[in-house]
């Protein structure tokens, strides 16, 4: 009786054990695959040529990423500068201020949103925000804007990625203990004043955290980034250009043109560079979190 | 059961007479309060004035509607829609929930030790000048010496001294409660209410801060909801007993422990229930 409960607890932790190393082991295989598969252009054309020149002509053998990288940098930036705020002040709102009904019927809207297809909100942005940024919004400030740009990329990455940050602050912000809210109210703080020095800072971590995953999914975004950003390989000059983030460049081009030397290589490269950013900003983002923790012990 | 009145003026406990002091004048006053959670009648008919510059402990079996008293004494309920208020509650002989009472007033008035230690996100000294910094008092200098006289009044100072700026979350749950006790007090409130304050804490940190009520009491007014019998002995003045969302029986320590009027009370504090 004894020893099968004991077998079973054996077996189920070699079990849970083996489904956790399977699953790392996808993750590092997956970025050896694409270094390994990366490594002629490397070797041929070196790494600091890939990575800061711009030019991009497949035929005559010049691989250029600089614009590719820059594009999406500047997209992601542009997506989280506009959702960070307003998805902050969304949660804060709902979690604060709002009566339980709204909390409930807004929960279930944002899953919702969250769940919306991506080339739904890719059609939406070609449809409304690109035509905006080219007859009424890029006239004041450039000659000519074709509304396909940076701008427009970022706000339809920042709209895709509001819902999910919204649901992860949402979260973030109930898990700070009722108590730490009373305390502070009952010194006489405003709830502003308890919002801003208490629950903001006790949910520091997780504002991080949230942010983390936001970037992070706003990096690999793909298909609704490529139908508003104009897939143009110039460096933007500035956010009314059209721009041509990695992700893009590998969806529009794998598969095509493989009889160019190097071609897939180099779209290999294209795909090994987004892994590594999106590794080493997940690795940079966990020492932060360690750090705060260390040193304030939220 | 029936409802009991409750006459507001009271017998004076007899160490205030031999002392001299003269404390009667009712701090908080509590006036037909009915207190609604959804459709359950959790206060029925409060009535009582609470003595200033003493220790009143209201006592009572689990669920009998002690918190929910205390609570509504700095207006807590405020943020929960399900709760329904009426009736009226003096501090000072102002109505805290007459029509354009300012909360943050009324809650300046009272410090509040939760059941088990909340300390605020944030350095031990920025824990004990939250509450002045939030009614604006400036300057590191003025906030530093708010810090160290309240972490002195509640023997924290010593243990504390040498590491001001850790997080509060580094010290122990008896520290803690004596660190709340500090902030607390650094907004120079009348009152401090304690909702079993010391049921999380080990036996020596729990006296430690039984003691330091006795200590502060001289100036402020101190009421605490207890769970045990023996600390209300020990520290109240005056006590209160009640019972299913009643209020049973008021009176000094003396009067209620050793000649209880009602039945229930005597029952109760001989262990007959809990």
């Amino acid at each position: 009786m004894l020893k099968s409960r004991l077998l079973k607890d054996r077996i189920a932790r070699h079990y849970m054990l083996t489904a956790t190393v399977v699953a790392i082991f996808f993750l590092f295989l997956i970025g050896v695959g694409l270094f390994v598969n990366s490594l002629p252009i490397m070797q041929e054309k070196g790494l600091w040529t890939l990575l800061t020149t711009s030019n991009w002509r497949p035929f005559k053998g010049e691989f250029g990423f600089a614009s590719y990288i820059l594009s999406t940098l500047y997209v992601t930036g542009i997506a989280i500068v506009i959702a960070l705020p307003l998805s902050l002040l969304t949660s804060i709102y709902i979690i604060e201020y709002a009566s339980p009904k709204i909390l409930r019927a807004f929960s279930s809207v944002v899953d919702l949103l969250a769940g919306i297809p991506p080339v739904i909100y890719g059609v939406w942005g070609t449809l409304t925000i690109v035509p905006f940024i080219s007859e009424s919004l890029a006239p004041h400030f450039v000659e000519f804007s074709t509304g396909y740009s940076v701008l427009a990329a970022g706000v339809v990455l920042a709209i895709m990625i509001i819902p999910l940050i919204i649901s992860i602050l949402m979260e973030v912000f109930l898990a700070v203990p009722k108590e730490m809210r009373e305390a502070s109210m009952s010194l006489g703080a405003t709830k502003w004043q308890t919002v801003k020095k208490v629950v903001i800072r006790k949910s520091i971590p997780g504002i991080v955290a949230a942010t983390v995953l936001a970037i992070s999914r706003a990096f690999g975004e793909t298909l609704a980034v490529l139908m508003v950003c104009g897939n143009f390989t110039d460096l933007p000059k500035s956010i009314f250009d059209a721009c041509y983030p990695l992700p893009a460049l590998i969806a529009n081009n794998y598969g095509e043109m493989m009889s160019v030397p190097q071609y897939e290589s180099a779209l290999m490269f294209a795909a090994f560079l987004l892994f590594f950013i999106i590794v080493l900003f997940n690795v940079i983002s966990r020492v932060v979190l360690i750090q705060i923790d260390k040193r304030y012990q939220l | 059961m029936e409802l009991i009145t409750v006459p507001l003026i009271i017998e004076q406990p007899k160490s205030k007479v031999m002392n001299g002091s003269n404390s009667l004048n009712p701090h908080i006053v509590v006036e037909n309060l009915n207190i609604y959670i959804q459709d359950n009648h959790i206060l029925k008919n409060i009535n009582m004035a609470i003595p200033d510059k003493s220790i009143t402990c209201i006592i009572g079996p689990s669920g009998c509607g002690k918190t929910t008293l205390l609570r509504s004494f700095n207006r807590l309920h405020d943020d929960n829609m399900n709760v329904k208020i009426t009736g009226n509650l003096f501090v000072d002989g102002e109505d805290i929930y007459a029509k354009g009472t300012e909360v943050t007033h009324i809650r300046k008035k009272m410090g509040l030790l939760a059941q088990r230690p909340c300390s605020l996100p944030m350095s031990i000294i920025d824990n004990v000048v939250y509450g002045p910094r939030i009614h604006g008092v400036r300057g590191r200098r003025k906030l530093y010496e708010i810090a160290r006289h309240q972490l002195v009044a509640v023997g924290l100072w010593d243990e504390v001294k040498d590491r001001l700026k850790s997080p509060a979350s580094t010290l122990s749950i008896g520290q803690q409660q004596r660190l709340c006790l500090a902030r607390g007090l650094a907004v120079e409130p009348e009152i401090i209410l304690g909702d079993e304050a010391t049921s999380a804490l080990d036996p020596i940190s729990s006296k430690t801060i039984e003691e330091l009520f006795v200590t502060i009491k001289d100036k402020y007014t101190v009421v605490l909801v207890t769970h045990t019998l023996r600390q209300a002995k020990r520290i109240a003045d005056y006590v209160a007993f009640m019972y299913m969302g009643e209020l049973v029986e008021f009176g000094t320590a003396d009067q209620l422990f050793n000649h209880p009027k009602n039945q229930l009370t005597k029952e109760y504090i001989s262990g007959g229930f809990s």
